[in-house]
């Protein structure tokens, strides 16, 4: 069983990204986050692939939206390409909701190394990584919608499990 | 009929659309025949002008979006069909033009010639799908499927264009951005 104060943690990330004005939501499930994508409900827009999923949402940016992209971080390794060669040079912001799977070590074999370097890979490429505590994610999306705003690149809060 | 003239009879046709361009030659060709703020020209992100300009349609439901994407693009991006497809904009037409190569990279042959990427978006839910390959056809292709709703696609056979390519893309990204988000907004 979920504490009562955890329990609401998805409904509180998701009234905190729509007081930001985030407001067009796609991507690809991961069980970390898959609360907040059942609070979402018809709101959330199912992607193929995670780098398409940017692709969708770049194009909801152009159309004055202010979208967020859901993932697994096993999907950052398809999204480098469109992040470094889309986003970051033509200067479209995303929010991206990360999964962070492989978390100091503990879980499946697949996710071990994505999970000791994703926070790193991101950083290296010039975008801000945010790691909330339990409790703390709506603190982690203002600070996130500062960047997006102040400097039109995206960033990234990644959820560990027991976060939402 | 060469890309660029195929390219070239589209984007005369084009009236108030968006036009999101694929990676690589579109881009410039795009840029040669008919440079408008209307023009999104992706110059790296290759496979993703599909999803970018399905992104478009699903936010600005008024607008009407048009992808000139390439055989070698729309088959990286193959995921971007069934999304289309589903997700079902009204207002999107899918371009493809299929010349067989990677024409930008040197001619190096892609899977269209035994992949029919019409078949596929048909498979995929597009509502109205057509093929040309001479300028008669395309024009005609072109006229009947930009009456009916959409998601629409268009594979339109060619053959890659001869002698230098036209002039890279000379805005830079951020003022393709900036541009292109004004032309969304008075769309």
């Amino acid at each position: 069983m979920k504490a009562p104060e955890q329990a609401q943690a998805p409904r509180l990330l998701l009234e905190a990204l729509r007081s930001r004005g985030f407001d067009f939501f796609c991507g690809v499930a991961d069980s970390t986050i898959a609360s907040l994508i059942s609070e979402l409900g018809e709101d959330y827009l199912s992607a193929t692939r995670e780098d398409l999923a940017v692709g969708m949402a770049s194009g909801a940016y152009l159309s004055g939206r202010r979208p967020v992209v859901l993932m697994q971080n096993s999907g950052l390794g398809y999204c480098l390409n469109a992040l470094t060669s889309l986003n970051l040079i033509y200067k479209i912001p995303l929010l991206l909701i990360v999964g962070y799977r492989g978390y100091q070590g503990k879980d499946a074999p697949e996710h071990l190394v994505m999970g000791a370097h994703c926070e790193a890979l991101l950083r290296e490429v010039g975008i801000p990584v945010f790691v909330p505590e339990a409790g703390q994610a709506a603190e982690a999306v203002a600070e996130a919608a500062a960047v997006l705003r102040g400097q039109k690149i995206p960033a990234a809060l990644f959820i560990r499990p027991g976060v939402l | 009929m060469t890309t660029r003239e195929a390219i070239g009879i589209v984007a005369k046709r084009l009236k108030g659309e968006l036009a999101v361009c694929t990676t690589g030659y579109t881009c410039r060709d795009m840029q040669a025949v008919s440079d408008r703020p209307g023009n999104f020209y992706m110059i790296g992100s290759m496979g993703l002008a599909a999803s970018l300009g399905l992104g478009v349609a699903l936010s600005k439901p008024r607008a009407r979006v048009v992808i000139f994407d390439g055989d070698g693009a729309a088959l990286m991006g193959l995921g971007n069909l069934p999304a289309i497809g589903t997700l079902a904009p009204a207002n999107l037409i899918h371009v493809v033009f299929d010349n067989g190569v990677f024409a930008s990279t040197g001619n190096q042959p892609t899977y269209s010639g035994s992949v029919p990427l019409d078949r596929l978006a048909a498979a995929s839910g597009y509502r109205q799908v057509g093929r040309a390959g001479t300028p008669e056809e395309l024009e005609r292709e072109w006229d009947r499927i930009r009456n009916g709703a959409g998601p629409a696609f268009l594979l339109v056979k060619c053959r890659p264009d001869e002698g230098p390519p036209a002039e890279r893309v000379r805005l830079e990204p951020e003022a393709i951005t900036e541009r292109f988000r004004e032309a969304v907004h008075a769309s």
